[in-house]
Formats: C-alpha cells, sequence, structure tokens
C-alpha cells in the first residue's frame, strides 16, 4: 500500500485550516440562499402578476441566469463591474452577490410554480370572504405553498454550497484552496499528498451535502 | 470598447467555443448513456448493481464538479491511473451528468402507470417487448423536459474546465485579460459566446419538449 498521504492533513493545524475553508464556502452559500429565499418569494409572486412587461422582465431575467454559467458571472461582477463602475467589491461580497442574483431567479421560479399549483378556487374564496389580495397572500395562499417550497428551498442550499466551489477562481481561500496550499506546501515531504488531500475533500463536500438533500428528499415525500 | 481588439481575439474564442463543445458533447453523450444503463438497473431491481448505482448517484449528485475534475486530473495519477485533460473533462462530466440522467430517466420509468405493463401483458407482449416497445418510449418521452435541463446545466458546468488547464472558453478569457488586461472587451467577448453556445440548445428544448407532447398517451 503506497503511502497516499492523508497523514498530511493531521499535521500541525491543516485539518482545521481545512475545516474553515469549508466554513467560507458554507457561510457565503447560507448568507445568498437567506437573500435568495426573501427576495426570491417577492419574485415568485410578482412572476404571477398579470402585468405582461413586468412577466417578460422577469422572464428574461430567468433565461439569462439560466444559460450563464456562474463562473462567468463571478468573473464579470468581480473583474468586470469593479472596472466600468470603478468601485471597490471584495470577493465574498461579488461572490454573495452572484449567488443571490442567481438564487433570487431560481427561488422565484420555484415560488411561481408553487403558487400556480394553487388551486384557483382558493384565490376566489378569499376573495368571497372580503379578503384583501395582501390578506389571500399571507393567510391563505403562502401557508399552502411553503410546504411545497421548502423542500425545494433545501435542495437550493446543497446546490449553492457546490457552486461555492467556484470562488476559489476570484481569490477567496476556501476548502479547494486550502487544499492546494496544504498540497503546495507539503509537496517535497509527501508527494502523495494530492491524493488524500483531494480526496479528503471530496468527502467533506460528500458530508456536508448528502444529508441536506437527504433531508430535503424525505420532506418532500412526508409533506407531498 | 475596443472594436478592433475584440475582432482580434475572435479566432481564439472560436476555437475555445469549439473545443469546449466538444468535450461538452462528449461528457453529455457519456451522462446519457451512463444514465440510461443506471435507470435500468435501478427500475429492474437487479441486485449488487442497483446498490453499486445508488452509491454512485448519492456521491456525484453531492459533490461539485470543480472537486471531482481536481480528484480525476491531480490525484489519480498518483495510484498511477493518468489521462488527458480533455478525457478528464469529458469524463468528469459524463460521471456528474450521468448521476442527474439516472434521476431524470428514473423519475421518466417511474410515472407510467401499471395499467400499461397490464394491457400490454394481455396482449401477449413478455416482459423485454413490454419494456422495450411500451414503457422506454413512453419514459423517455416524459423524461424530454429533464433530459434538456441537465443538458443546458452540463454544457454550463463546462466552464469549469478551465481548472484542469483545458482550454475552453474560461480559459481564454482569463488568459487574455491576464496578458492584455482588456477585462471588459475579454468578458463581453466571453458571454456573447456562452450566450452563441446555449442559446440554441436553450430555444431548441423547448420546440422538442412541445413537439413530444404528442407522444404521450393514456394518461
Amino acid at each position: 500500500m503506497p503511502n497516499l498521504g492523508i497523514d498530511v492533513l493531521f499535521k500541525g493545524t491543516n485539518f482545521l485550516r481545512l475545516l474553515e475553508g469549508l466554513w467560507v464556502a458554507v457561510r457565503i452559500s447560507l448568507i445568498s440562499v437567506a437573500i435568495s429565499i426573501a427576495l426570491g418569494l417577492v419574485m415568485g409572486m410578482l412572476m404571477t402578476s398579470k402585468n405582461k412587461i413586468l412577466k417578460m422582465i422577469l422572464r428574461l431575467y430567468l433565461e439569462i441566469v439560466r444559460i450563464m454559467p456562474q463562473m462567468v458571472l463571478l468573473f464579470v461582477v468581480y473583474f468586470g463591474t469593479t472596472r466600468v463602475f470603478g468601485w471597490n467589491l471584495s470577493a465574498e461580497y461579488s461572490a454573495i452577490i452572484v449567488f443571490s442574483f442567481w438564487g433570487v431567479a431560481e427561488m422565484g421560479d420555484l415560488v411561481r410554480g408553487a403558487l400556480i399549483s394553487i388551486p384557483k378556487i382558493q384565490y376566489e374564496s378569499a376573495q368571497a370572504l372580503g379578503m384583501t389580495q395582501p390578506m389571500t397572500y399571507l393567510y391563505v395562499i403562502l401557508p399552502q405553498a411553503v410546504r411545497r417550497l421548502i423542500p425545494l428551498s433545501i435542495n437550493l442550499i446543497t446546490r449553492m454550497i457546490k457552486t461555492t466551489s467556484l470562488v476559489m477562481m476570484i481569490g477567496i481561500v476556501e476548502v479547494l484552496k486550502v487544499a492546494q496550499q496544504i498540497i503546495e506546501a507539503n509537496r517535497r515531504t509527501s508527494p502523495n499528498a494530492v491524493f488524500g488531500v483531494f480526496a479528503v475533500v471530496f468527502l467533506l463536500y460528500f458530508l456536508i451535502c448528502w444529508p441536506i438533500s437527504k433531508l430535503a428528499g424525505y420532506l418532500e415525500k412526508r409533506w407531498a | 470598447m475596443d472594436w478592433d481588439t475584440m475582432i482580434s481575439y475572435l479566432p481564439l474564442y472560436k476555437d475555445a467555443l469549439l473545443l469546449t463543445l466538444k468535450t461538452g458533447w462528449q461528457g453529455v453523450l457519456l451522462a446519457f448513456m451512463i444514465g440510461v444503463l443506471c435507470a435500468v438497473i435501478t427500475h429492474l431491481k437487479v441486485p449488487v448493481l442497483r446498490q453499486i448505482t445508488g452509491i454512485y448517484i448519492e456521491l456525484f449528485r453531492n459533490t461539485p464538479l470543480l472537486v471531482q475534475l481536481f480528484f480525476l486530473y491531480f490525484a489519480l495519477p498518483k495510484i498511477g491511473i493518468r489521462i488527458s485533460a480533455q478525457l478528464c473533462g469529458s469524463l468528469g462530466l459524463g460521471l456528474l451528468g450521468g448521476a442527474y440522467m439516472t434521476e431524470t430517466f428514473r423519475s421518466g420509468l417511474e410515472n407510467i402507470a401499471p395499467i400499461q405493463s397490464a394491457s400490454a401483458q394481455s396482449l401477449g407482449m413478455n416482459g423485454l417487448q413490454t419494456f422495450r416497445y411500451v414503457i422506454l418510449p413512453q419514459a423517455v418521452s416524459s423524461s424530454v423536459p429533464g433530459l434538456l435541463a441537465n443538458v443546458i446545466f452540463l454544457l454550463k458546468e463546462t466552464s469549469v474546465f478551465s481548472t484542469i488547464s483545458l482550454m475552453d472558453l474560461m480559459f481564454t478569457a482569463k488568459d487574455l485579460i491576464g496578458m492584455y488586461a482588456k477585462t471588459i472587451e475579454c468578458l463581453t467577448l466571453l458571454v456573447i459566446f456562452y450566450l452563441i453556445m446555449l442559446l440554441p440548445v436553450s430555444i431548441l428544448g423547448s420546440i422538442i419538449e412541445r413537439r413530444l407532447r404528442h407522444a404521450e398517451f393514456g394518461n
């Protein structure tokens, strides 16, 4: 059995650093998910509105987000907009902006799906009872829609965590970058560290995302 | 905006686009094959193979492509498996996509009403015939929207290839920015080329989706 260099991780604070890197990734995605859910709810409601122009603009926004790779968006925001507008944007803020931009669109589409899946009679009955539109949404529609939404938004969290692996490309030191640093630092003493360390990173991502997606699957089945 | 620079960059971007498309489609094709195979295995409940498929799907669905590629490209050579960057890209994309495609096909297979196979049986078809002529065509057509979403997702993910030094669109843009610092021009071209690559797929997708609706019947 050749030395696969997993021992490198237990030298000094290496493993702790790796976990800190993972936390950076998780933190970015949690902040973005929070923003996405809040704005996504509004976006979803707007998408079901009857205003044709508004609908078309939102549709266009969704299509752009669907088509553009997140990496391109990261580059455009971090390198492009800073150049054009001359502002200063830290890499982490850029990442949060991009992930929220993406998440709001995805979340909006999910909310739209959940809202139109609720039978029209619910809206009409609420209206017949003399409820105003905000009241209808708050007390009748949203409580029903949320049930469908929770599993889907939990799924969005795992997608975000997975996509945060890209932020190392704009210079954020997250788990993958830390892994590279550890590998580089130990290149001489254990040349095989690249195998062990990347295997551990692979597992770390799996251990974070797997329970979350299992939970989403469970809730989806239970609440369906 | 410096138009002359942008025009002089065009050939580089064109090469990158072709490379991205080539690697991307190989990956998508591989993903498609893995997906059909694994979905059939799960659907027919083949022992042992089914468990392996399950582990494979969970592993690849819950890790980022970037990490998978790093593992394939940087880690595997240490245990004696050395593959070129391009093969690595297609393989990584295929393995990731295979996991997603399996789920899509599987739900397509599950959505077919039991009455379909019961009717086929009462018409005297055997198991294989039922699967080949009744179940599979319906399953494929009902999973088309999901499949197309997967294809777009996979082609999008190709942007990660640049990290294993494959000269794709992202790599070219990064390289040119690094050399000539024409950030805005390079990024504009990058966005335009991704649109060129993905917009037709997206439009084609909605056309095919509308066409295939006709294949549904019996529910």
